[in-house]
């Protein structure tokens, strides 16, 4: 009898991209879900007008580069690129922002590098920082979460998403509902020359635990986290080594002068730092690739995102300290190579 | 199939309750032998015999050119028939062949030495284990002269029996540990003898606990204390030769080295079984324990059958073909080799023959190759350490020397990689071919300064025969002036 033959192994576990990508977008809805809750339906404007934009541009890019252009939609990675960037912008950005954000995310982020596995920087955070830059005024501009004082109904927020989204005037009637982040409201405060406890003490800035709203956020990031490191999608090196590069100096600079200086505590829940820890510094393809250079790699986001935090122009720094971390890889890769079996280092 | 809190390597789906009952069925000799002049170890023997001959159990018909090959004997008597190229389990599907037709008398060679293996010098009992073909029976059919060889001229003094047995669907270890654990310990304490050896430790993985009582008794009752028996989890790929040392000894085998480099020689149970029958009997390596299984076939089973029998009468024993076969597999679903046909004899090196079926292939067979996404999944599970996903890059970028660096020799070719890999890219394949190029490279560097040294020396030849034919010239032109000249002296 005659047989095909095949190269060993001749079983495999049958993990797949897709698998991964769609793990992460499940740990994601926790994030969604509390975000809508508390910020208004903007969140699911962005991100049907994020995906759109990703997946149109993504077909494109792949038409261009004469790629399988089926094959490589259905692996879901431009869908997590779009969900992460929707997450990270202002839910009362007009949708022609967003899109564009995608669209650079996309385009200049991934598919000009070589599109999936090649790009050095996180496309979401290329997509994030270029809004940042170009629109300062539109990207800082957040509604007041429902579970703060002066915030009205959810009803409200909608409305108001549905006129920021279309790009209305939202004009002196919505003074009331947007603002700033409580991470800006206390950088600008600061700034003020007003100490930390006289700012934390207007009560609308801090919650339970962290800022007021994003606390919640931050919690839904923190259980999506812990459900993908349980799943094995993310590995504890990098989101640990945020974490600690984040609080160790915050914990250190807070004991020094508590005027100053945010709570370890605010500082773990506030802006994008579990998003950032274990959704937006573990893509793995612009990380560093081996444990030990993943654990400098995240140590090193970390402390940026404090240093911005405490001194930078913005008063949240993951996405600049991800960007910058990205740079930093090749240099890590080469000096991260762990000591091989038999091997004496080099 | 979870991934194990181990440091490196897989927990893997045994698939081997099929088989393993502990059973060893008796299978007579087959009405004629295919045996390959490569059993496995990848060195091509030398027939010895012509069509016509007339052969016995155990008369020499192939040996090695060099010390990677190991004798090769007659498992059956009768004549031989054929002497070219079929399929086989060789690394190229194929490879020269010695056929011999069964006369059914089974008589054995006269030549053949008898005496008592205990009472030789260790160095004539290398040789005579050299000469009885024993070979490495867990799949790689080193011959196990040449590595008891290279241990005694390191003083490697601690022998290891390898019966970890990690690769799924293969038990014909556990088997022979059940069945023949007299063996074993008699086998371990003549190996111990040829290397001179202070300890031998036989290890073996926690999911065979009747391996594990069964060698202890006979331990036991052979008063042998010398021999013990060591429990290591069954984590894929225990039994590799360089993860079983460090697994026993905690040392390290250095990269390009030999386990008898940290003093450490490692043979397979079965390997040792085989020196004790030789021992007992005088009968060389003509027949092994080999585990017939996988979803393809009716009942699996292990037997004992001799070396040369076609895999289809070995399927044929275990009850025929069940379902759709899809392919047939000479060893495990990791590492095993997909042969073309069942005419193939079975080889020292084949301890198992998995016909699979499209469910035991699953789905690798729906592979569907993405790009790598660096998710690092291969080093994670990668037991020499190596980072697969840079070494991947590097030899799609044809950097062959980064590729070296990072380890491609290094790869103990395990398929830990594949296995796990979200972007399902063969890499365990990738590096393999990586291999055969540098190799290649390397033969072809080498063939180019052969070349260039026999132009050199065949130019300094030229000149030199030119300088003294000159000189030649010069000494007869003196004389012939000299007798011109007669005035003048010399």
């Amino acid at each position: 009898m005659k047989f095909d033959t095949a190269p060993a192994p001749h079983t495999i576990a049958g993990y797949t991209v897709h698998g991964v990508m769609l793990q992460v977008l499940l740990a994601l809805a926790p994030v969604a879900l509390v975000h809508v809750a508390l910020f208004g339906p903007g969140l699911l404007l962005q991100v049907a007008v994020a995906c759109v934009t990703a997946l149109l541009c993504e077909a494109l890019a792949l038409r261009w580069r004469q790629r399988d252009v089926r094959a490589a939609l259905r692996d879901g990675s431009v869908l997590v690129t779009a969900g992460l960037l929707a997450l990270s912008v202002t839910p009362l950005l007009p949708w022609w922002l967003t899109a564009l954000g995608t669209a650079f995310a996309v385009l200049l982020g991934k598919h000009a590098f070589g599109g999936l596995g090649q790009n050095p920087f996180n496309p979401a955070m290329v997509g994030y920082a270029s809004l940042l830059i170009a629109f300062p005024t539109e990207m800082t501009r957040w509604p007041v979460p429902l579970d703060a004082e002066g915030a009205r109904s959810w009803g409200d927020l909608a409305r108001l998403a549905f006129t920021a989204f279309y790009g209305g005037d939202l004009g002196t009637a919505w003074d009331g509902y947007s603002g700033a982040t409580a991470l800006d409201s206390i950088r600008a405060g600061l700034d003020l020359r007003f100490t930390m406890s006289e700012l934390l003490a207007r009560g609308t800035i801090v919650g339970a635990v962290g800022a007021r709203g994003f606390e919640w956020i931050n919690l839904a990031a923190l259980a999506g986290g812990l459900y993908l490191l349980a799943r094995g999608i993310v590995r504890w090196h990098i989101p640990v080594a945020v974490l600690a590069g984040l609080l160790v100096p915050a914990f250190v600079a807070h004991a020094l002068d508590r005027g100053a200086n945010l709570a370890p505590l605010v500082q773990a829940f506030s802006g994008a730092t579990m998003l950032g820890a274990f959704f937006i510094a573990t893509d793995p393809v612009s990380a560093a690739t081996s444990d030990r250079g993943r654990l400098w790699y995240g140590a090193g986001i970390g402390l940026l995102t404090w240093i911005i935090r405490t001194w930078g122009g913005y008063p949240d720094g993951v996405a600049f300290a991800v960007l910058l971390m990205n740079l930093a890889v090749p240099l890590l890769d080469r000096y991260t190579v762990p000591r091989i079996y038999g091997r004496t280092r080099e | 199939m979870t991934r194990n809190d181990f440091p490196a390597g897989l927990v893997l789906d045994a698939h081997k309750r099929q088989a393993a009952d502990g059973v060893i069925v008796e299978l007579g000799a087959p009405t004629h032998v295919v045996l390959a002049l490569d059993q496995g170890s990848g060195t091509l023997l030398e027939s010895v015999v012509a069509v016509g001959d007339l052969v016995a159990v155990g008369t020499v018909i192939a040996r090695p050119a060099d010390v990677y090959g190991a004798v090769l004997h007659a498992p059956v008597s009768g004549r031989v028939t054929a002497v070219e190229t079929c399929d086989a389990a060789s690394a190229t599907g194929a490879c020269r062949c010695i056929e011999i037709e069964n006369d059914g008398r089974d008589a054995v060679e006269p030549a053949g030495w008898r005496g008592d293996a205990f009472a030789l010098e260790p160095p004539d009992l290398v040789g005579r284990l050299g000469e009885a073909g024993i070979a490495g029976l867990g799949g790689a059919a080193f011959p196990t002269a040449t590595k008891l060889q290279a241990a005694r001229e390191r003083a490697a003094r601690q022998l290891l029996l390898n019966g970890a047995e990690c690769e799924p669907w293969i038990c014909c270890d556990d088997a022979l540990m059940r069945a023949d654990a007299s063996d074993v310990v008699l086998g371990a304490r003549l190996l111990m003898r040829a290397l001179e050896a202070t300890s031998c430790v036989v290890v073996i993985e926690d999911d065979k606990p009747a391996a594990v009582a069964a060698l202890r008794q006979a331990i036991e009752v052979a008063r042998a204390r010398d021999v013990v028996v060591e429990v290591v989890p069954a984590v894929y790929p225990q039994g590799a030769e360089r993860q079983l040392v460090t697994a026993v000894t905690g040392l390290e085998v250095p990269s390009g080295g030999l386990p008898a480099d940290v003093g450490v020689t490692c043979q397979n149970v079965a390997t040792a079984a085989a020196a004790a029958r030789w021992a007992r009997s005088g009968e060389p390596c003509v027949s092994r324990v080999v585990t017939i299984t996988g979803s393809g076939v009716a009942r699996p089973m292990n037997v004992r059958a001799r070396l040369g029998t076609p895999l289809s009468t070995l399927i044929d024993a275990a009850g025929g073909y069940r379902g759709e076969p899809l392919r047939l597999i000479a060893g495990g679903n990791m590492t095993g080799r997909a042969l073309a046909s069942d005419d193939v004899g079975l080889a020292k090196a084949i301890n198992c023959v998995l016909v699979a079926t499209r469910a035991d292939l699953q789905p690798r067979l729906d592979a569907f190759e993405q790009p790598c996404i660096r998710c690092g999944d291969c080093a994670t599970v990668c037991p020499p350490r190596l980072l697969p996903q840079q070494i991947h890059r590097a030899v799609r970028a044809g950097a062959d020397e980064a590729a070296v660096q990072l380890g491609v020799w290094d790869c103990i070719d395990c398929g830990c990689c594949d296995y796990v890999c979200p972007s399902q890219i063969p890499l365990a394949l990738r590096f393999r071919e990586a291999r055969a190029r540098l190799r290649e490279r390397a033969a072809a560097t080498a063939r180019a300064a052969a070349a260039r040294e026999r132009f050199e020396s065949h130019e300094r030849r030229l000149q030199e025969a030119a300088v003294a034919e000159q000189q030649a010239f010069d000494v007869a032109r003196e004389q012939a002036r000299g007798s011109i000249e007669p005035g003048r002296s010399p």
